[in-house]
This record gives structure tokens, sequence and C-alpha cells, in this order.
């Protein structure tokens, strides 16, 4: 059974004068356990909302997303919530630190929600990901680099079996989103976590054996629906 | 230890509201411990004053005025007892001791209260305490110009032993109506905690025969205070004097007529009492408005928050835990308020009364009001908690443009 299993999914978004878009419409798509999936494809294409609706921060209209053997439409909300927290692991493109608190605090926080706080695992692995001495720091005392790399962190804390990456390079300059490709392919193949990634960059899609163009897998395109 | 961290750090980061909020729920808690404590210590220690006496006899006239001019040394005297009045309560089998007293003088606003030595040595100032001086003085000699004043008197007046004054007529200071008659002080009371501190005490002939009293009153007393040697010998009394008689009035019980003072001044209390309680709703309001009005900016933050699977019931609880958070630092204040405040009152009605406060006795209402406006601070945190609860997670996600 693979990882991740998506049939007939449909998300649709009512506008202003009434009518229904559909934003994601996706027949089928797989991932198997501890595989890596690049999706490709320029902004508006549903990427985002693609990703919220694996994740269960999205409900779909119509479909099915079966992630870990779970069909997230059968789950209550809290539910979803312990999935999401124990199986799924997310690097936003904006990185959605909490500026209030330490990047410790940041990681232990994503951990706190899922099997629970690990002090030891959350400094393993911010020093992993090369902030050992910026434990204490405030994101906003980062660079947007560091920031990435928190984020990184905090995805894999909790050891999930999915990360879902949104355009995880998007803010950084070439040479910096070449380093943090790696770190989280290679976190990702340490942790045998799959690994799920959207972006618009070619040098990212390139480094993926399997890359998938969203533009392709989602027939929705914003058309219109009958209600 | 997650909620925890999420409301230390949400406090922290709205440092200014958060201590502002507090201060106001400070206010409201210091406001309310600080009436209900005045109101039960007050009651509790002017009725416990009358202690050491059982009854006072005076002229016809209301027993409240009798009981706050002979004990209280408050208000003025409804009339005077002839000295016969006196002798025949102190010879009755049923008194244990009756003491005269006699007023009409004062010393730069200070009463001027004459007596017989008896009232020191034989009376208790309070029960189970007897007046005593302070080293250096001694009692003043019946028939001699002298005195012995309180400890809050010497303290303002800076009198001590050795020291001489000129009374002025009257219970209020007049310059212009000074005696000519000079009283030489003797010795000054340890505090007593009692009105007896605020009064110059001076032999019962003095005040009697002060040069410029009318000599046709001069063997007259103002009141006679009195111990009773059982309950029933008030009955007695009181059917004698409130009954059949009606020269005198015998003010007895003495807490049942002290009652009647706080009786009259209660809608003082419940004005008092709901001012607190709307300070307490207002304080309680700004809770409610200073989160509610947050939330805006932290909308993002709890989208963060549950995209990392936090539950709606923990965003919720972590709202309403921010509130009592405010609300408990509020009261850690509170107590400082209730100090101030407490301590600012009892010095007020100690040198109105001579009556003292205790701001640092215990009372079940510190403790009470304090958990009380913790919870009310909790329920403020209620309906922010539930806009917090319904924020949508995906549209929030997104950084603000």
């Amino acid at each position: 059974m693979a990882l991740l299993e998506i049939e007939n999914l449909l998300k649709t978004y009512r506008t202003p004068d009434g009518r229904r878009l559909s934003v994601v419409d996706v027949p089928e798509f797989r991932l198997e356990a501890g595989e890596q999936v690049a999706l490709s494809g320029p902004s508006g294409t549903g990427k985002t909302t693609f990703l919220n609706l694996i994740a269960g921060i999205l409900t779909p209209d119509s479909g099915q997303v079966r992630l870990d053997g779970r069909d997230l439409a059968a789950l209550s909300e809290p539910e979803r919530d312990r999935q999401r927290a124990s199986v799924v692991g997310y690097i936003f493109q904006t990185f959605n630190l909490l500026q209030g608190f330490t990047c410790l605090e940041n990681v232990l926080l994503g951990m706190s929600f899922g099997p629970g706080a690990d002090r030891g695992r959350a400094r393993g692995l911010l020093e992993r990901v090369g902030l050992g001495d910026r434990l204490d720091y405030f994101p906003r005392q980062l660079s947007t680099g560091q920031q990435q790399r928190v984020a990184v962190a905090r995805a894999l804390a909790n050891r999930p079996k999915l990360v879902l990456a949104d355009e995880p390079t998007g803010n950084l300059d070439p040479g910096h989103a070449a380093q943090a490709m790696d770190l989280i392919r290679g976190l990702c193949l340490e942790q045998g976590s799959a690994l799920l990634l959207v972006s618009h960059d070619p040098s990212v899609l390139g480094r993926f054996p399997r890359c998938e163009s969203l533009a392709r897998l989602n027939r929705a395109s914003r058309t219109e629906v009958q209600p | 230890m997650t909620l925890w961290l999420l409301v230390r750090r949400s406090l922290r980061q709205h440092l200014l509201s958060t201590v502002v909020t507090a201060l106001s729920l400070a206010l409201a808690g210091g406001l309310l411990m600080s009436v209900w404590v005045v109101k039960r210590q007050a009651r509790a220690t002017f009725t416990g004053q009358t202690g050491a006496w059982d009854a006072v006899l005076g002229a016809r006239g209301a027993k409240l005025q009798l009981v706050l001019n002979a004990l209280f040394h408050l208000e003025a005297s409804a009339g005077n007892v002839l000295f016969a009045d006196y002798q025949l309560v102190a010879s009755n089998r049923a008194v244990a001791l009756a003491i005269p007293i006699a007023v009409g003088d004062n010393y730069l606003g200070y009463r001027i209260v004459g007596t017989l030595t008896n009232l020191f040595t034989d009376a208790e100032a309070a029960p189970g305490r007897r007046f005593r001086l302070r080293e250096g003085g001694r009692w003043f000699e019946d028939g001699y110009r002298e005195a012995v004043v309180g400890s809050f008197v010497a303290q303002r007046l800076g009198l001590k032993p050795g020291d001489t004054f000129k009374p002025y007529h009257g219970l209020n200071f007049n310059p212009k109506e000074q005696h000519d008659d000079e009283y030489v002080v003797t010795g000054v009371l340890e505090p007593s905690n009692t009105p007896a501190d605020r009064v110059l005490w001076i032999p019962l002939a003095g005040l009697q025969n002060m040069s410029g009293h009318a000599a046709a009153t001069a063997t007259d007393v103002s009141a006679v205070l009195v111990k009773l040697r059982s309950p029933l010998a008030g009955q007695q009394l009181d059917l004698l004097y409130n009954k059949q008689g009606d020269r005198l009035t015998l003010a007895w019980p003495l807490g049942a007529v002290l009652a009647q003072l706080f009786d009259k001044m209660g809608w003082f209390d419940q004005v008092l009492e709901l001012v607190a309680y709307l300070v307490a709703l207002v304080a309680a309001g700004s809770v409610l408005a200073s989160i509610y009005n947050s939330l805006s900016a932290r909308r993002r933050d709890l989208a963060i928050l549950r995209a990392l699977g936090a539950r709606r019931t923990t965003v919720f609880a972590s709202i309403v835990l921010e509130a009592a958070a405010v609300a408990a630092l509020g009261m850690v204040m509170a107590w400082g308020f209730y100090a101030g405040i407490l301590t600012a009152v009892s010095a007020v009605i100690r040198a109105q009364t001579g009556v003292v406060l205790d701001p640092w006795a215990w009372d079940p209402v510190l403790v009470v009001a304090p958990l009380a406006l913790v919870g009310l601070g909790a329920v403020a945190g209620v309906l922010p908690a539930f806009k917090a609860y319904a924020t949508p997670v995906a549209e929030n996600l997104a950084p603000p443009s």
C-alpha cells in the first residue's frame, strides 16, 4: 500500500459573484513510503491548496486522500490534527516560524503537538542543520537561510512519514537554495521520510528522480464547476 | 508545558497591554479586598472597644450618641448627669465598677476628658489589657492640675512628662477661648489602640472647676462608664433608667447600640462594594478587549500552531489560560494595592477615632476575592478564545502583504 493515495480529489471555491471555481481536481496520485517527488507548476495552479488538502488543513469537496492507511475524510478534525502532527512535516514557503519563540522552542512546539517534546532531539536536529549555536535566537535575529533551516528542523522533528515542502527555496538565492535542497533531501533520506515538494524552480526540480507537472496532474485550473 | 509556553510567550509579546490590564484588575482586586476587610475589621474593632465596659449612663437622649461621646470621644454630650446619679449607680449592687467622665474642653483640637485615676488602675483599656504608662511617667493625682496624655496625642503634639498646656474651651479648637488653668503632663499612655490614645486625661475635678465653667453645674459629669456584675444586672438597670425613669439613658448592651452605627452606614458599604464590583467588571472587560484586539495580529501565529497540529481546543485553552494569567498577575499586584489602601484607611480611622485596623490581619476575602477575579478573568477570555478557536488555518498561513 502506498503512503499517500489520492483519488478524484476536488476542491472548489465560491467567488464573490456566486460562481464555484475548482482549484484542485486531481483524479489520481500516489506516493510510496520514502519516495521523493517534485511537482512543478507556475503560480496559481493550486500547489499550496493541494498540499493543504494532503496535510488535512483543508477538507476536499469530494474525493479521497488516504495517508498512512487512513482516509482523512473519515477522521474527525482532532484526529486529522493528530495525524498532521505525527505523520506530516510541513515546510512552508515563508517558513512560518513563530516570531515570539526561540529556534529551540519553535522545534519543540512542533514536537509537542505530536509524539511529545524531546529537547535532546530538537537540539540535535538544530545542530544537524548548523544552528547549534543559535538555539536561543529568535527568528528575527536569523538570516533568511537560517530561518529556513529552523523550519526544516521543525518539519522533521517528529520523524514524519511524509514531508510536504511548498516552494521551500522560493525565498533563497540560488546558492543557498541548492544547499537547502541537499539538506532537506538528505534529512528525509536519513529518516526514511517521503518528500513531496512543489516548486517552479527548474534547478530544484532537476534534483528529483520523479518530477510531475501539477498542471497536467490537476485538471482544475480554476475552471467553473456546476453545483 | 506547551500551553504554559504559549501563554508565557504571548504575555511577553504583548507586555504593555498585559501590564496595563493587570494593573486595572489589581486596582479592582485591591478595592474589593479593602472594602470587605475595612467593613469587617471596623465592625469587629469598634464593637471590641466596648468590651471593657458593659453600659454607659448619660443624660436622656440617643444611646448611640451617648456611646460615641463617652467611649469613642466623638460627638457632643447629650447633657449632664448629676454627681448624685453617678454615686447612685456606683453604689448599685449590680454594678462592679462605675467611672464618671466629663468633657467640654480641648487642647489644639484634641479632646480633654476629666475622670478619676481608677479609670486607669481599676478598669481595662480593652478586654484583658490594662492601661500602661510609658517609662518615666505617673498617673495624675486627683485634685491637681495634672494630665496623662494618650499616645497618639503625645506623638502629634510632641507632649512629654513635664510639659505644660492650657486647655481651650469647647470640643472644637478656638484659639480665642483658652482657659487660664495650666496643666502639667505627668505621663504618656502606652499605645492602647483604643480611642483613649486620642485624649488628654485630667482629673475630673479639674475639668469641672476649669476657669470659666458654670459654677452651677460644677459637680455634674457628662457620663458614667459602667461595668456590670452580670448580664441580668443590665436588664435591671435598663428597666430602672430607660423604662421606668425619664431623666437618664442607659446605653446597654453596647454591642447592639454600636450595631446601629454600622446599620446606618450600611448603604455606604453597599455603594463602596458596588463601585468595587463595577471596577472589577470594567477590568474584566479590559482583559476581553485587549486579548480580543490582539487576535487580529495573532491570526497567523494561531494558524501556524494549527498547521503544526495544535487542536482547536488547545488554542482555545491557551487564550483562556492567558486571560487567567493576566488576572493572576493582577491579583499579585492587588495585594500591594490592598496593603496601600488599608494602610491609608487605617491611618485615617486611627486619626479620627483612635481605633486601629490591622492591614496584615488574615481575612478569607484576601484569597476568595483574588480567586474570584482570576475566574472572572478566565471567563472574560472565553469570547476571544472562541474567536481564536474559529480562526481559519489555510487563509491565515500566508504572511500579511
